[in-house]
């Protein structure tokens, strides 16, 4: 019951679940429009494309988080960049202000993770009749609705899945948050995983308490896949 | 110009700024590794000339082979033990019947949604009970029988022709040494895409081994790597080639076998 008065556990959940709501709808976007554009028969140097848009996928987790600590730094090269075409007039404190923390993390699991889920939905993509798109270009409809409804209903069970494996990684979130930003500043990325950790290998060890913040986990973690079964079944 | 090359255009331009997103961190890693960490936290992105001096740095604070010996020798034996024990129980998922087969493969597939922190501590109570904490032993284990890897070879399993099995069996022969000289051979692909998959996971892991590993002489790269990078003042020259002598490995396989990758990535679920 100390669960529910631990202001600790709730930014936490708070956290975990914002960086869930935002990057996984973002990440799931832009990989369906990444994968329709490298499954579209005119593109021309499609291996190339697909080769660098998954490579991230091959980085160590600890390895690319340490890439991204130095990249957006305070006088770093993301804000070099940015002053240079003066998207922005000052350097942004990406690592020191709590919102722009978070944002650091969530690009940085964005970059990881949009080619993995890429793959699928190519493959899936390459799996459909294409005398289906034939029969709607003859009808005329246009390649913007074609993806809404043709591409992306066909591609529910993938989606589903994606949908499932991301919520579980984020939920699982660790290896991003202790090396980019070790939970800070003031605990806004703290994740529930990293606060598991701390409280069982960092603070005074409390496996107790840590083994009933898992149990949250798992239950959140099988709501949530429940959640999104149902949805896709109701459409 | 019409409407369609626009788009068409478009298209390649979206693409070609994604790419570069993705490479540039790499770029990054690399142009670092030969840089002060002072021009590095300057935001420098053309090469410098401190390779060497970086590299030395790491070697003098860290046993580099040594490190590296450690994540190979996880790395290569969970791997090995993973495609040992996954096979056989996705050969054995797919080829023999029995009553509540379904029942244990549906419980199998459910314990792939439970979150790795949450077997954090259990698993750390049972290893500290059986005394293998701070081994390696004690990395390698809960990595062999993964949830993901029995699916994919009872998927790949279905595509094995199954009269192969009949006609052995008529032969006489016993059921092991069907599964190691007729079923091995024959799913030699999956067995490489396997490999890549799994390896990369374990050469990448982090949380439990960070867990696991106290003594310094045990530890892999990952972990010398973290430690070094939350310091106070943290030497990014040094972390710089750290990550690029990281990163090669998984890089130099997953180059050396794409093609197997990539399909077994998206076969897995099809």
């Amino acid at each position: 019951m100390r669960l529910f008065h631990d202001p600790m556990f709730k930014t936490a959940l708070l956290n975990t679940l914002t960086f869930l709501v935002i990057q996984v709808p973002i990440m799931i976007l832009l990989s369906l429009a990444i994968s329709s554009c490298l499954n579209s028969p005119r593109l021309k140097y499609k291996q190339w494309f697909r080769l660098a848009i998954f490579l991230p996928c091959v980085t160590s987790l600890v390895a690319y988080s340490i890439l991204f600590k130095s990249m957006f730094e305070l006088d770093g090269v993301i804000n070099s960049f940015l002053l240079f075409l003066h998207i922005i007039d000052e350097p942004i404190a990406w690592l020191a202000d709590p919102f722009w923390a978070k944002v650091t993390i969530i690009i940085a699991i964005t970059w990881r993770w949009t080619g993995y889920n890429m793959i699928f939905y190519l493959s899936a993509m390459q799996n459909i009749d294409k005398s289906v798109y034939e029969a709607a270009r003859i009808d005329g409809v246009s390649p913007i609705k074609q993806f809404f409804f043709i591409t992306v209903p066909l591609l529910k069970p993938v989606i589903l899945f994606t949908s499932i494996t991301s919520t579980i990684g984020t939920l699982q979130l660790f290896d991003e948050v202790m090396n980019i930003t070790n939970g800070g500043p003031a605990n806004s990325t703290l994740t529930l995983s990293l606060y598991i950790y701390n409280l069982s290998f960092s603070f005074v060890p409390n496996f107790g308490y840590a083994a009933a913040v898992s149990y949250v986990i798992v239950a959140f973690a099988a709501v949530l896949a429940l959640l999104q079964f149902k949805v896709a079944k109701d459409r | 110009m019409s409407r369609s090359r626009i788009q068409n255009i478009s298209m390649h331009l979206f693409l070609v700024v994604m790419s570069l997103i993705s490479l540039f961190p790499f770029y990054w890693m690399v142009v670092s590794s030969t840089n002060k960490t002072s021009d590095i936290n300057m935001g420098k992105f053309t090469f410098g000339d401190q390779l060497l001096v970086n590299f030395n740095n790491l070697t003098s604070q860290v046993d580099l082979p040594l490190i590296f010996w450690n994540t190979s020798k996880i790395a290569l034996l969970s791997t090995f033990a993973t495609l040992a024990v996954c096979s056989i129980a996705g050969y054995a998922f797919e080829i023999y019947q029995s009553k509540n087969r379904d029942r244990v493969y549906a419980a199998l597939l459910t314990t792939m949604m439970i979150p790795f922190a949450a077997l954090m501590i259990p698993l750390f109570t049972m290893f500290g009970k059986a005394g293998l904490l701070d081994t390696h032993l004690a990395v390698i284990l809960p990595t062999v029988s993964g949830a993901f890897i029995i699916f994919y070879f009872r998927q790949c399993t279905k595509t094995f022709p199954k009269e192969l099995i009949d006609a052995a069996r008529v032969d006489g022969v016993k059921e092991w040494k069907i599964f190691l000289y007729v079923y091995v051979p024959i799913m030699r692909s999956s067995y490489s895409a396997a490999f890549i998959i799994v390896f990369m996971a374990s050469w990448n892991a982090f949380l439990w081994p960070l867990i696991v590993l106290q003594s310094s002489d045990l530890k892999t790269i990952n972990l010398v790597l973290s430690s070094f990078a939350s310091a106070y003042a943290p030497d990014f020259g040094l972390i710089m080639v750290g990550t690029v002598v990281s990163t090669l490995p998984s890089l130099l396989l997953f180059f050396a076998m794409q093609k197997q990758f990539i399909a077994s990535m998206t076969g897995a679920i099809k």
